[in-house]
């Protein structure tokens, strides 16, 4: 029996990541707009909106912007800035759920892919390549077609893209980590694999995981609102960005604010999880540092 | 290279086997009988015989492995089988709507790489200046902007400040009439370009700026080359190998991301045929065109290998010491 040697050194003292964050431009913005939009949707989600989100003013229909309304009613007089914090909820509720799936499901198959190596690798990625040779909105498309329109299909849906990615990024620095002497060393140790694997191998995989993982949720957003522009995601009554813009095609004219402010609330959305994505990258992969 | 490119196509089996394997699955897992699925209500008038001559006439009455294979036979031979809605072989139906979206796809690449390539360029060329920040809002805002948010937009601007109603009337193709083809495709084209152009921005810009930093153009530079002949013949030749990547990959999503556009801009393409066969149930049809897309998705990613060789010499397949 080997007594574990004690670490006796200290660590460099490192800057915290949320301070690194915020002294990158693109990653405070992002930050910024991220922690914007989660609060937004926590308000919408606790049902913390002006109006109802689904009661209807008969009299006040497609009323511009005022005091009563700020940003207007839609065709049933519905008031917007409700929906639109509905439509927040809606919409982070379907993105963390999917891309927490995609997550879970990808970097578990990717590390085991990766450690065990042979022919259990090269199996699981070509099972992956399968996934890679169709287009993501086709795939999307397809995963709802089987399931039905909705929003547990849409989670799914966008959880079935990201999947084959998440195990790629993961798998990839796995590959690497396993060769280093710092993994041959726990295995002198005696410690057992499932510990080295998860202990050891895995936190070494995390930051290209934590960049991925930002980009997914902007790509999640714009999914969940182009199936439910289509009808194909979250159904109507309930609010979601991609339906209230659908709605307001064809009246446009009439009530311009129905398809600029779910138009912006979208676009804020994505830019936020791209930027934070953006400024990740730099902080946390040197190799990138003020290439973008 | 012949034997590169014989190998590339070999490996291309096994995928587009797994590819077609898998759409035929989901297909398979469709809630609900494929019987009921084509008939509708009119289902429930069929006497028994009547729907087990159906399902033999289909072949749903076999187990579903031997289902697979006769399926794919036929696929092999051009035959993708019948769509219930056109009344037609699906592969007529879809080649009769793919040149839409091919010329659809096509200039929005041309857009993308016309805006984006210059854009990136100057971007990269004259760091941090003016220029620069305009770009890369541009490429922000590119990102960040769906295309049924553009489409809608456009709409909107066109038809109340301009009169003009792009997705009324209707749809004439290139061969008939091509100015009226090109004032209908023009729009959808941008709409589709737009979040491409920033891709193209964002990679051509990064690139540059990599190659600009190593040594080989500052011996170029000492030697006392003008700037103008270092972007061009030094750095642009070997910054555009990931944006010929991207541009590659950008257009097989083009070929299958099309749903959106053509739904908004009411183009008869296949992005609209996959829509309507969606919710009309036709699943022959939805199969067929999964299929035929990932078999373009596949052939266009072989295309971008092939396509390194012409701009990077070092870039060679035979395997040569």
């Amino acid at each position: 029996m080997i007594a574990k040697p004690e670490l006796a050194l200290e660590r460099p003292k490192e800057e915290s990541l949320l301070r690194r964050l915020l002294r990158n431009r693109s990653g405070a913005v992002g930050l910024v707009l991220v922690a914007a939009f989660l609060i937004t949707g926590l308000l919408g989600a606790l049902g913390a909106t002006p109006y109802p989100s689904l009661e209807q003013h008969p009299r006040d229909r497609l009323k511009g912007p005022s005091e009563t309304y700020i940003l207007g009613t839609d065709m049933f007089g519905r008031d917007l800035a409700s929906r639109l914090i509905e439509g927040a909820a809606n919409s982070l509720q379907v993105a963390l759920l999917s891309v927490g799936l995609a997550t879970l499901a990808g970097t578990t198959i990717g590390t085991i892919a990766g450690y065990i190596g042979g022919t259990l690798d090269n199996i699981i990625m070509r099972v992956m390549d399968i996934f890679f040779a169709l287009p993501a909105l086709l795939l999307a498309l397809l995963v709802v077609t089987v399931l039905g329109p909705g929003i547990n299909s849409t989670v799914l849906a966008i959880a079935v893209v990201y999947t084959p990615i998440f195990a790629r990024v993961a798998r990839g620095p796995v590959l690497s980590v396993k060769e280093m002497e710092f993994i041959t060393a726990t295995r002198c140790l005696g410690l057992p694999e499932s510990r080295i694997l998860l202990r050891h191998v895995l936190p070494n995989t995390l930051a290209p995981l934590i960049v991925q993982v930002s980009l997914a949720l902007s790509w999640a957003l714009l999914t969940e609102a182009g199936l439910s522009f289509l009808g194909l995601g979250t159904q109507p009554p309930r609010a979601s960005w991609g339906v209230m813009l659908s709605e307001s095609r064809g009246l446009a004219e009439l009530a311009p604010w129905l398809m600029l402010y779910p138009g912006i609330a979208i676009m804020l959305g994505v830019l936020g999880f791209n930027l934070l994505g953006d400024g990740l990258r730099d902080v946390l992969d040197p190799r990138m540092r003020g290439r973008m | 290279m012949a034997r590169y490119l014989a190998q590339r196509i070999v490996a291309f089996i096994p995928i587009l086997l797994g590819v077609s394997i898998l759409i035929f699955l989901m297909i398979r897992f469709v809630p609900g009988d494929a019987i009921i699925a084509m008939l509708g209500t009119e289902a429930g008038m069929l006497t028994e015989a009547q729907r087990r001559a159906l399902e033999a006439y289909f072949g749903l009455d076999k187990p579903v492995i031997e289902q697979y294979f006769v399926w794919l036979g036929n696929a092999l031979q051009g035959d993708l089988g019948l769509s219930v809605r056109h009344g037609a072989p699906v592969l007529q139906v879809i080649l009769q709507r793919f040149p839409v979206t091919l010329q659809l796809a096509v200039m929005a690449m041309v857009i993308a790489l016309a805006v984006g390539l210059p854009l990136g360029i100057l971007s990269a060329v004259r760091h941090n200046s003016l220029i620069d920040l305009i770009g890369r809002l541009f490429a922000l805002v590119g990102l960040a902007m769906p295309n049924f948010l553009l489409g809608t937009l456009i709409i909107y601007v066109l038809s109340v400040y301009f009169r003009i109603l792009p997705n009324s009337g209707n749809f004439v193709s290139l061969t008939t009439d091509p100015a009226q083809n090109l004032g209908q495709m023009i729009f959808p084209a941008i709409t589709l370009g737009f979040s491409f152009a920033a891709s193209v921005m964002r990679t051509t810009r990064s690139a540059m700026l990599e190659v600009l930093g190593q040594d080989y153009i500052r011996t170029a530079r000492s030697k006392g080359l003008r700037d103008a002949v270092i972007n061009r013949r030094h750095a642009l030749r070997n910054a555009l190998i990931p944006v010929i990547t991207i541009a590659g990959v950008e257009m097989g999503y083009l070929l299958g991301g099309t749903v959106i556009v053509e739904e908004i801009f009411a183009l008869p393409g296949l992005g609209r045929l996959v829509f309507n066969a969606i919710s009309q149930r036709d699943y022959a049809l939805v199969q067929g065109i999964a299929l035929f897309i990932a078999f373009n998705f596949v052939a266009i990613n072989l295309a971008v290998d092939l396509l390194y060789t012409a701009v990077d010499p070092r870039i060679t397949y035979d395997r040569k010491a």
